[in-house]
């Protein structure tokens, strides 16, 4: 009886692991031969995406998505470290287990409303002080890095009470004071552990798709200021997916090639950064 | 020029303490914003009418169970796949490259865009599969999508346990079996709920994936292989086709309170659960 | 030798116990007659856990482990039981630090039996007592046995342990060093409970403490960096030992 859970268990693992796998599989199936057809330097390179021409260049959509998501580190990653040694170090017991809480709530709001409120308050907001379309980079950041602010903070306040105290102890008992302990000390000490929250937020802003789609305008071109509409990988995929066919529909499945590609690089490195000792 | 430790001290407090409540600020702001901007919209025959015209008017029944109809789909894959691999790594076997790589996969699964599951499951359940745009692909996709959160928030409290439980247990002459379901199981349930409702709350969310997979019908369904709409591609539909402001911000309201309620069902859950096994 | 052969509840064989590369015991040979105390001594990491371990088969829940020899409960090989749960009902053990199962103490107790069968609510009762009666615990918790295990003191607690190993009716119980997180009262009170229990079971005594070997121990064995030095009655250990080493560490010259 016992073999046969024993059995039974294997299967399981097993499956959840087959998933991971049979995703790869078909991903790469449909997406692999147009990549290999438009030349892979081509494909990821090229400017012109014009798919009714057969032209499939994705370049505009990587640059997309990277000022994107860089946009939404700068905003939120210094943001999210504060507040994660802040819940961690300097904020009164009984609060802490209130805004940790509350924080992860912003996980939990979908991310269609976040765009819907982009495109109802911050993009006319965008528009009539800064210029430019409003739907636009700066707004798509903004946004994000308020989606990716439970991630960083979440993984910066383990990594920075995973410290022994006897650090915090000891730089005290040396006449720091709670912030240079905290400068000299913790911040050194969990850096690499944030670094892998700060990479983890970055795969979600570069997987994000239905806020981007509604506030960064989709314009697909490469953008040459932040105030500038521009086409992430994610949307353009979301976009077209509904009325392509045949070497289109291909194409598209190619960029989510790309993306798979580019989550795993960054999941193996948050691997290697979060192991690594100071 | 050098600032005394002390005025740095108080700076530095000021700046992260304020850093910290603008990410309260914002939480509070959006809640809020949809809240003020949908609750006045909402009735209940809101949350009981069929949708009509496109939207515009009627309520939204049929999106409400559309989502519930998806997320039990989902969850009632998930939730024991999930578990059982997280007992299977956690309890029955020794750590080796096996378990790593098993690992490691469920963690780039953790991290795959949710796009790529629209098309994966696109591509197998609505194409290949033939059972076409139905609740039924949308939620074999999600199943696929938060597979990787329960399996991960099961381990994490099945290591949790401490291990000298298992070794009472087993000395007691338990079999492997009964030393999961006796001593570890009942300590880990609260993570492991933990993470079920997580995959609860990411399924109500998700737009993308159920777009792909179940298309965006507005008619009540009739069974798991008809097409159905969620609360979230309802609202999102709504808003994109700028249709009725009214109607979105009330559906977002659903939503937000939703979420609320799933959350706030949790921790109470979480804390009335450990309670009891800490002090019985 | 024929004669104690013959009351022999365990007989060790060449046991030699490998966790990986390191051995924590070399061709141990000993036998632990019926009804006796056994004590083992000797300093950290001489293979006395090791030992323990390996008479209830918990060893084999170590990853990477190797077991050579043979270990014999009344003539029959352990390693060929094959219901190993079985075995560990009939070889208890108590563990170093008191570990309590976070429920009520009721339940501790029951855990073990009710991994087989449901019991009735008297026959329940019964062992609970009689459990707790034989652990010396009985008087100072028959008032409260809803209660917490948590909440009783580590002495209380470990008798608690023992009391739940009892109610699975064990042959022979191990104790791995069971006083050491203990103070001298309840140290004494779990001595006590020794030397009742031994009319009925045979023990096997793991201790640290070469005073409590010498005050409790039929007989008593000392064990040195995984190798069986002496074992012999436990008078003639501690005034007249045959070995040297033996002698030097009865008198404190190393520990």
């Amino acid at each position: 009886m016992d073999r046969w859970i024993s059995r039974l268990l294997f299967l399981a693992a097993c499956s959840s692991a087959a998933v991971l796998a049979a995703i790869a599989l078909f991903i790469f199936l449909e997406g692999v031969p147009i990549m290999v057809k438009t030349g892979v330097g081509q494909f990821l390179f090229g400017r012109v995406w014009a798919p009714l021409d057969g032209e499939f260049g994705i370049l505009p959509f990587i640059i997309g998505s990277l000022w994107v998501t860089a946009g939404a580190l700068i905003l939120g990653v210094p943001l999210g470290v504060a507040c994660a040694f802040y819940l961690a170090e300097f904020a009164p017991r009984r609060w802490v287990n209130v805004l940790k809480p509350a924080i992860e709530l912003l996980a939990g709001i979908p991310s269609v409303v976040y765009g819907f409120l982009g495109v109802m308050w911050l993009a006319p907001l965008i528009r009539s002080n800064l210029g430019g379309p409003g739907l636009s980079i700066l707004a798509a950041s903004c946004v994000l890095a308020v989606m990716i602010l439970p991630t960083i903070v979440g993984v910066s306040v383990d990594a920075v009470q995973a410290i022994p105290k006897s650090y915090k102890e000891g730089a005290l008992a040396l006449g720091a004071t709670d912030w240079q302990s905290m400068w000299r000390v913790q911040w050194p000490a969990s850096r690499s552990g944030i670094l892998a929250g700060v990479i983890l937020g970055m795969g979600r802003a570069v997987g994000e798709t239905m806020a981007v789609i509604m506030i960064s305008g989709n314009a697909i071109h490469i953008p040459t200021s932040a105030l500038d509409s521009v086409r992430t990988l994610t949307a353009n995929i979301a976009i077209e997916m509904g009325y392509a066919v045949g070497e289109h529909r291909e194409a598209l499945f190619a960029t989510g090639v790309v993306l798979f590609f580019f989550i795993m690089i960054l999941n193996t490195v948050a691997l290697r950064v979060a192991r690594r000792r100071f | 020029m050098r600032i005394a430790p002390a005025i740095t001290e108080r700076i530095a407090k000021f700046v992260l303490m304020m850093s910290c409540a603008t990410a309260v600020l914002a939480l509070i702001f959006v809640i809020g914003f949809v809240l003020a901007g949908g609750l006045m919209h909402l009735s209940w025959a809101f949350l009981t009418e069929p949708i009509l015209d496109m939207g515009r008017a009627g309520g939204i029944l049929p999106a409400i169970v559309g989502t519930l109809l998806m997320v039990f789909v989902a969850v009632g894959i998930a939730a024991p796949l999930g578990v059982a691999s997280a007992i299977y790594l956690s309890e029955y076997t020794i750590e080796g490259w096996v378990t790593q790589a098993i690992r490691f996969g469920i963690n780039c699964l953790a991290g795959v865009p949710s796009i790529i599951f629209g098309l994966f499951g696109f591509i197998l359940f609505v194409v290949l599969l033939g059972f076409g745009w139905s609740i039924l692909s949308g939620g074999l996709s999600l199943a696929a999508m938060i597979l990787p959160t329960i399996i991960r928030t099961a381990e994490e409290a099945l290591r949790s346990v401490p291990s000298q439980y298992r070794d009472v247990a087993a000395s007691l002459g338990a079999s492997r079996w009964q030393v999961v379901t006796k001593s570890v199981l009942p300590y880990a349930l609260p993570g492991i709920l933990t993470g079920i409702i997580l995959g609860i709350g990411r399924s109500i969310e998700e737009t993308a994936v159920v777009i792909f997979t179940a298309g965006s019908a507005v008619q009540m369904p009739k069974s798991l292989f008809d097409s159905a709409r969620t609360m979230s591609v309802h609202f999102y539909i709504l808003a994109r086709e700028g249709v009725s402001n009214q109607n979105a911000y009330a559906t977002a309201a659903v939503l937000i309170c939703t979420i609320l309620i799933i959350n706030i069902l949790a921790y109470t859950i979480m804390h009335q659960m450990m309670r009891g096994k800490r002090a019985v | 030798m024929d004669r104690a052969a013959a009351s022999a509840k365990i007989e060790v064989a060449g046991l030699t116990v490998r966790f990986g590369p390191t051995v924590a015991l070399q061709h141990v040979s000993l036998q632990v007659l019926r009804n006796e105390i056994l004590a083992i001594i000797g300093p950290a990491n001489s293979g006395k856990s090791s030992l323990l371990l390996a008479l209830n088969r918990m060893v084999d829940r170590v990853p990477g482990v190797s077991v050579e020899g043979r270990i014999l409960l009344d003539g029959t090989d352990i390693a060929s039981i094959p219901d190993v749960q079985e075995l560990r009902r009939r070889v208890g053990m108590v563990f170093a630090l008191p570990i309590p199962l976070p429920m009520s103490i009721r339940d501790n107790i029951l855990f073990g039996p009710q991994l087989i069968r449901r019991l009735r609510k008297a026959e329940a009762d019964r062992l609970i007592e009689s459990s707790l009666r034989a652990a010396f615990l009985w008087d100072e918790v028959k008032d409260r046995l809803e209660d917490s295990a948590l909440r009783l003191s580590g002495g209380q607690q470990q008798r608690l342990c023992i009391a739940r190993t009892l109610a699975v009716e064990p042959e022979v119980i191990l104790f791995d060093e069971p006083c050491s997180g203990l103070d001298p009262i309840s140290t004494a009170k779990v001595e006590e409970a020794l030397l009742v229990l031994k009319r009925e079971r045979t023990l096997v005594l793991v201790t640290n403490n070469t005073k409590q070997a010498a005050r409790v121990g039929d007989r008593t064995a000392f064990l040195l960096m995984g190798e069986l030095i002496e074992v012999d009655r436990t008078d003639k250990i501690f005034t007249n030992p045959s070995h040297r080493r033996t002698e030097d560490y009865v008198t404190g010259r190393f520990g």
